[in-house]
């Protein structure tokens, strides 16, 4: 028998599991990372002239319900056509009998990378509001995300910020998101592929809400909203000193109870964008010296120039000829 | 073939139906038994004696007689017979059975016990003392996962040699001498595949063609020869995922 050095094994071990592209018009590039429910590979699309990701199911994983959750996840991002949702190309079932879908190839980074390059505070909140818009987006058409975290979101060369990793989302039942649904066929009317239904406890341990982490089956959008607190809490990290109300919106967002957190994403954004814009927040009620200081604080170029002209005049005043 | 084992003689069985290795090691048919023990021992004979040799610190010797005394013994006392899958994985079982006989085990009594003319296993140590000269220093604190990497090298050792074989009989050798210059030899993957097809005589296309084919069919092997070695498909899933490098989120 040969000898395999670990290099020749590591080798083989790609090759075991690379995707069987034949019967596709798509050529395999070479990988691009690893998820816990499937790989993700560059793949070359001569039809078009381009190149795209290619997601596909682990070898070792080929039970039905990860399947199933797979497709649903390109179902998914497939309808939630959104500037920061990263668009699907194309789905099917490979010649080794394993789903995949073919997506937009970003080129970016991550944005737990992406946020050591970002220094000011202002910036890291509007990745963060750009986030908020993917969710608030997705929540509007029924869709949970169920693992929001720093890993899964991708801010590409020229700003754009993607919300990916759709496999652990949940369909909400039309109650469960109010009248904010807009109208057409709902994917709610679609059935769930085990495992991201009720009662399974997935997602990511510091983001995760403590129901979903209670694997509680009545997830609503205030379990994203509790992860999008967790993400600010990240975003904020090493950032200048953290004004109170941005910590109290934080400390809203991630209430223990879900009845304590802000009652949807656009609510959470709201309070984030008035606080980026000197305005009052509804997380952190103000005593009058303070909405004084902050008003202040809003004005001061104003009445600095203000103040600079009651000076000046003062000292004409005080100096004008007898 | 070097690899061959006495025990049952080469091995032509495979792949096996689902479950064969550890059902057939426990039946009562004793063709059967010796037909599974024989793809057990071709697949977990080097990764015993690696293991003995350098987890243990024996010396080749030793690690020879300890490696023979512990197939001996695993079929003597019918030790599979015990291996409960939904306590662990059979790798995982084999390597503390093997760390419970080294500790327990006087070599000249277990000797006299098993008879001292019990049939020797027909295992190419030699192979292995080669092998082993070429491996970094494993780490002593990890012994699961040096076990682990060594049972991985054995089955994809006995994968491509499969294989091999099965392009040879059909006629798709040069399907195989892809998969070698590509994923085996050091330095195939910075040739294009223009510069192979023009190697070869073939077209580019052919090169992507025939590797692709040569994956799969690896990749089938691995799966079918894994299979073969885990009791049930739990076990199957989570020894993919290790082999595959497959992490979990």
């Amino acid at each position: 028998m040969r000898w395999l050095k670990d290099s020749a094994l590591e080798r083989l071990r790609e090759a075991a599991d690379a995707p069987d592209l034949e019967g596709t018009r798509y050529r395999l590039v070479g990988k691009l990372g690893q998820g816990g429910m499937g790989g993700v590979f560059r793949v070359e699309d001569p039809m078009l002239g381009r190149d795209v990701a290619l997601k596909v199911m682990n070898t070792a994983d080929g039970r039905e319900e990860v399947a199933a959750r797979l497709l649903q996840e390109a179902r998914v991002i497939a309808r939630l056509e959104h500037p920061g949702i990263i668009p699907v190309h194309d789905a099917g079932i490979l010649a080794d009998g394993r789903p995949y879908y073919t997506m937009k190839l970003v080129q970016g980074k991550r944005l737990d990378e992406h946020i050591q390059d970002v220094t000011g505070l202002s910036d890291r909140l509007r990745i963060f509001l750009r986030i908020c818009d993917a969710v608030a987006f997705a929540h509007a058409h029924g869709v949970l995300h169920r693992d929001l975290k720093p890993e899964n979101v991708m801010v590409g060369p020229f700003g754009e910020v993607l919300v990916m990793d759709w496999g652990l989302s949940k369909l909400l039942n039309k109650a469960g998101f109010g009248a904010s649904q807009p109208p057409g066929p709902s994917l709610a009317d679609k059935t769930l592929p085990p495992g991201t239904g009720s009662g399974n406890v997935l997602g990511t341990p510091g983001y995760m809400s403590p129901e979903q982490a209670s694997g509680d089956g009545m997830l609503d959008p205030r379990a994203d909203i509790y992860s999008l607190g967790a993400m600010l809490e990240c975003l904020l990290g090493g950032a200048e000193p953290v004004p109170r109300p941005l910590s109290a919106i934080r400390k809203k967002a991630m209430a223990q109870e879900r009845e304590g957190r802000y009652s949807s994403v656009p609510e959470l954004a709201a309070d984030v964008a008035h606080l980026v814009d000197g305005l009052p927040v509804t997380a952190y009620p103000e005593s009058p010296f303070m909405r004084a200081w902050r008003w202040i604080a809003r004005n001061r170029t104003w009445i600095l120039l203000l103040l600079a002209y009651m000076i000046t005049r003062a000292v004409l005043i005080f100096f004008r000829p007898r | 073939m070097p690899d061959d084992t006495s025990i049952g003689g080469a091995r032509q069985q495979f792949p096996l139906t689902r479950f064969s290795v550890i059902e057939g090691a426990r039946s009562e048919h004793a063709g059967e038994r010796q037909r599974a023990l024989d793809v057990l021992i071709s697949v977990y004979w080097k990764p015993v004696y690696k293991y003995i040799r350098l987890h243990w610190n024996k010396d080749n010797e030793t690690a020879k007689d300890l490696t023979q005394d512990f197939f001996a013994w695993l079929i003597e006392k019918r030790l599979l017979d015990r291996f409960d899958p939904g306590k662990a994985r059979l790798r995982t079982y084999l390597r503390v059975c093997v760390d419970g006989l080294v500790m327990n085990t006087d070599k000249a009594a277990q000797r006299q016990k098993r008879g001292g003319d019990a049939e020797l296993l027909s295992l190419d140590f030699e192979s292995a003392e080669g092998e082993l000269a070429q491996l970094p220093i494993p780490s002593q604190d990890n012994p699961e996962e040096s076990f682990a990497r060594e049972f991985a090298r054995s089955l994809f050792g006995l994968a491509v040699e499969r294989l091999r074989k099965e392009c040879e009989e059909r006629g798709k050798l040069l399907h195989f001498q892809l998969l070698e210059l590509y994923d085996i030899e050091e330095g195939g993957k910075e040739l294009t595949y223009d510069e192979v097809a023009r190697q070869f005589g073939i077209k580019t296309t052919d090169v992507t063609n025939y590797l692709s084919f040569s994956r799969k069919e690896f990749r089938r092997i691995v799966l079918e020869e894994l299979q073969a070695m885990t009791a049930n498909e739990e076990e199957f899933r989570r020894e993919a995922r290790t082999l595959l490098g497959v992490r979990l989120a």
